[in-house]
């Protein structure tokens, strides 16, 4: 009886298509079907990378392309590390890297708390505050140039309402105290909303029940919060930080539009850097030398803290 | 149904046949890249007459000021086709020639008569030659263009504030002959309420991103002493570049940047400066002459209002004015370079430069500057003219690009950031234009 089942099941299984029709096994179909892609994947992402990697040892320009390219060895790194203003724009980047994270952690994790307690019309809140993260950078930062401007901007109006000093005096983005701030504002403005939900998914992902037996042992709301909520929340939480800490690491756009990197230097971020470099010195070997470092970098560090996260998930 | 196949027929062939004829007449047509501006419109208007000429159509590629270098350099960096011919900028002028984007003209010039000397002589050393002051000419100069100024007549004319200016600085308001009169007038108008309204006193250059801060600051040092290199030792700058008198004159914009730009004017060029002056913000406006029709015209700043001047003199009385401008080549990557070589004959025809000059564009034949009606034909000639007079340029080497950067980082990190001093920001620039010429094995 068992035999005769398995003969039926055998025989109503169509034989594969691909051997079938041109003797092409499955796998061999599977590489068919996968190869476009990869062949894409390679030449957009893999051969330019190997190919700024053989440009960064090379005293290479794009504006030109008659002149011999001279083997440099590692003359370009050692530039770039010696570079004072490399550093400096490295340390404006982490300068960005550490405030928006913070900021966003803190003010997208209270957000999406206070979601999770599906107050009446929380539904409409949520969408509210999904909106910055919607527009495009480009709206955004044209938008937040305009509510910065000191002599008809809503932002200066509105300090200067609440405290008194004239709008003039307001300069966010001239102002080389406030500039490095007026960027960390919209940043947070616009993306709080991506680890709000990120840690919304956390918060509604912990069983009711633990929080059911917790009420019986009669854990406070605050040792509730510590002892359940917040660990049990944190590998999406670190989640977040991963996902915004390399999107800041390479912030380009909105720096871009609001200040340029100025004033003078003082928002001049890696990116703005490596622009600057690459498409208006012209450097390009030396700017490819610049991008492998960057990419080292996030890399490294992107690997170190993801071995934290796996070691808190397995908590 | 014999009939309706005919006719379908006929009228198939006919289609065909009007297509063939208009990609014939389209055959010839030119490409013709430049930045979008005012001047751009005034030349596809003088271009219809080349067409109307030569039959030969004119197309036009203009791309702003903000992307105009990237997006024309990368389009002659990647050999494309896309431009016949190019209005380029003054400063490409030697990377163009190197790279052989450009198509030398001293032949189709001899060739066709067409003479240099008929030009304003600091045009053709800015547009056309390259290695400078040699005659090797890539470019035949189109858009004649300098930084000066203007300033509101009305509100300079106003019998309260001249007795008031006079008290408080003992000379007659009226336009500034020299930096330190610049600055008086600048700090006069600062924060003043005129008709009700807070106003300015100056629109100057300080953008970060292009070329803006730099063509500002050197509109100031180097008529306060700023030299490029030792005119004996080229590529030698130490104590040209940072010489006492530039450092003075570093110092000066940033003053002047501090005491009496409109407030957050750091990032501002040529659109900043003429929205400031157009909204009546500022008493005096630092621009490129080419944005003086479009000033003369507007109704609310223009005609009466409006006076023009040239940049003024440094402490020592001399005067200089950073150059603008650029000229039109061929390109060699082109496929048309006949019927592009005929545009640049027809465009340095006198009576065309005439036109060119009546649309909005500003000429660089002597015979159109040169005419003694000329300073009357327009409120804003004879500063032009005078300006044009006392022109320098930026470098134009091959490597202009990171020259450029690196005064534009120098500058605005000590005069909008105030970070360090003047002589630190000299020092530096040295530094980093000593390391781009090493590069190019110069030095």
């Amino acid at each position: 009886m068992l035999n005769r089942t398995a003969e039926n099941v055998a025989r109503a299984t169509p034989e594969p298509l691909a051997r079938k029709v041109r003797g092409i096994s499955d796998k061999g179909l599977a590489w068919l079907f996968i190869s476009p892609t990869i062949l894409l994947l390679l030449a957009i992402n893999i051969f330019p990378l190997f190919w700024a990697i053989y440009l960064s040892f090379t005293n290479y320009r794009a504006n030109r392309p008659n002149e011999v390219v001279k083997n440099l060895g590692f003359a370009n790194y050692q530039r770039i590390l010696g570079d004072q203003d490399i550093w400096i724009a490295m340390q404006t980047t982490a300068h960005f890297v550490f405030w928006t994270i913070l900021l966003q952690t803190l003010i997208g994790f209270t957000l999406a708390w206070l979601i999770d307690r599906k107050f009446r019309g929380h539904a409409f809140w949520t969408t509210l505050i999904l909106v910055p993260m919607m527009l495009s950078p480009a709206v955004v930062g044209n938008f937040w140039r305009f509510l910065y401007e000191p002599q008809i901007g809503l932002f200066s109006y509105v300090i200067s309402f609440v405290s008194g000093i004239p709008p003039t005096s307001i300069q966010m983005l001239s102002n080389v105290s406030m500039a490095p701030w007026s960027i960390i504002i919209v940043d947070t403005w616009m993306w709080t909303p991506y680890v709000m939900l990120i840690c919304l998914a956390g918060l509604r992902s912990i069983p009711e029940y633990i929080y059911e037996a917790a009420e019986v042992d009669r854990a406070s709301n605050w040792r509730q919060f510590w002892s359940i909520t917040l660990p049990m929340a944190l590998p999406f939480i670190m989640l977040a930080v991963l996902f915004r800490g390399i999107e800041n690491f390479k912030m380009f756009d909105m720096v871009n539009l609001l200040t340029g990197g100025g004033p003078g230097s003082t928002t001049e971020v890696a990116s703005i850097t490596l622009k600057r470099q690459a498409f208006e010195s012209w450097r390009t070997g030396y700017s490819s030398a610049f991008a492998i470092i960057l990419f080292v970098a996030v890399f490294g560090l992107a690997n170190i803290y993801v071995k934290a996260l796996n070691k808190v998930k397995q908590r | 149904m014999k009939s309706s196949l005919k006719m379908a027929l006929g009228l198939a062939s006919a289609i065909a046949a009007s297509t063939a004829v208009s990609n014939a007449a389209h055959a010839e047509d030119l490409t013709l890249c430049w930045a979008a501006w005012d001047p751009a419109n005034a030349l596809v208007e003088l271009s219809k007459d080349f067409t109307k000429e030569t039959g030969i159509g004119m197309k036009f590629e203009f791309v702003p000021w903000t992307n105009y270098a990237d997006r024309f350099l990368n389009e002659l960096n990647s050999h494309g086709k896309l431009c016949d011919l190019i209005i380029g900028d003054s400063q490409w002028i030697g990377g163009a020639a190197e790279n052989g984007h450009y198509v030398k003209l001293n032949d189709f010039f001899d060739k066709e008569k067409i003479s240099m000397d008929d030009f304003v002589p600091a045009t053709v050393v800015g547009y056309s030659e390259w290695p400078k002051n040699t005659p090797n000419y890539w470019a035949l100069p189109a858009m004649g263009d300098v930084v000066g100024w203007t300033y509101r007549k009305d509100w300079f004319s106003k019998p309260e504030l001249q007795k008031e200016f006079k008290e408080k600085y003992g000379w007659d308001l009226g336009p500034p002959a020299t930096f330190d009169q610049l600055k008086q007038i600048a700090e006069f108008f600062q924060k003043r309420q005129i008709d009700g309204k807070t106003v300015y006193g100056a629109s100057i250059y300080t953008e970060r991103g292009s070329e803006g801060i730099t063509m500002g600051a050197m509109d100031v040092l180097y008529s306060y002493g700023f030299q490029y290199e030792n005119p004996k030792k080229p590529y030698e700058m130490e104590g040209f570049v940072n010489s006492a008198d530039a450092v003075k004159g570093l110092e000066f914009y940033k003053a002047l940047y501090d005491c009496c730009t409109p407030p957050g004017a750091s990032n501002s060029y040529m659109g900043e400066g003429v929205d400031a002056f157009k909204s009546g913000q500022v008493a005096m406006h630092m621009n490129f002459a080419f944005t003086w029709p479009g000033l003369q015209k507007d109704e609310n700043v223009g005609g009466d209002k409006i006076g023009y001047f040239v940049n003024p003199k440094g402490p020592g009385g001399a005067q200089f004015a950073q150059l603008g401008g650029q000229g039109i080549s061929v390109v060699s990557y082109s496929d048309k370079h006949e019927a592009a070589l005929k545009y640049i004959k027809w465009f340095a025809n006198k009576d065309v430069q005439a036109k060119w000059w009546s649309l909005g564009g500003y000429s660089c034949l002597n015979a159109v500057v040169n005419d003694p009606k000329f300073p009357a034909s327009q409120p804003y000639a004879q500063a032009f003219l005078d300006s044009m007079a006392i022109v320098k340029d930026f470098w134009a080497e091959p490597s202009y690009a990171p020259l450029l950067q690196a005064s534009q980082k120098r500058f605005h990190d000590y005069v909008v950031a105030g970070q360090g001093s003047a002589k630190d920001a000299l020092d530096g620039l040295v530094k980093d234009w000593t390391q781009v010429f090493q590069d190019d094995g110069k030095m």
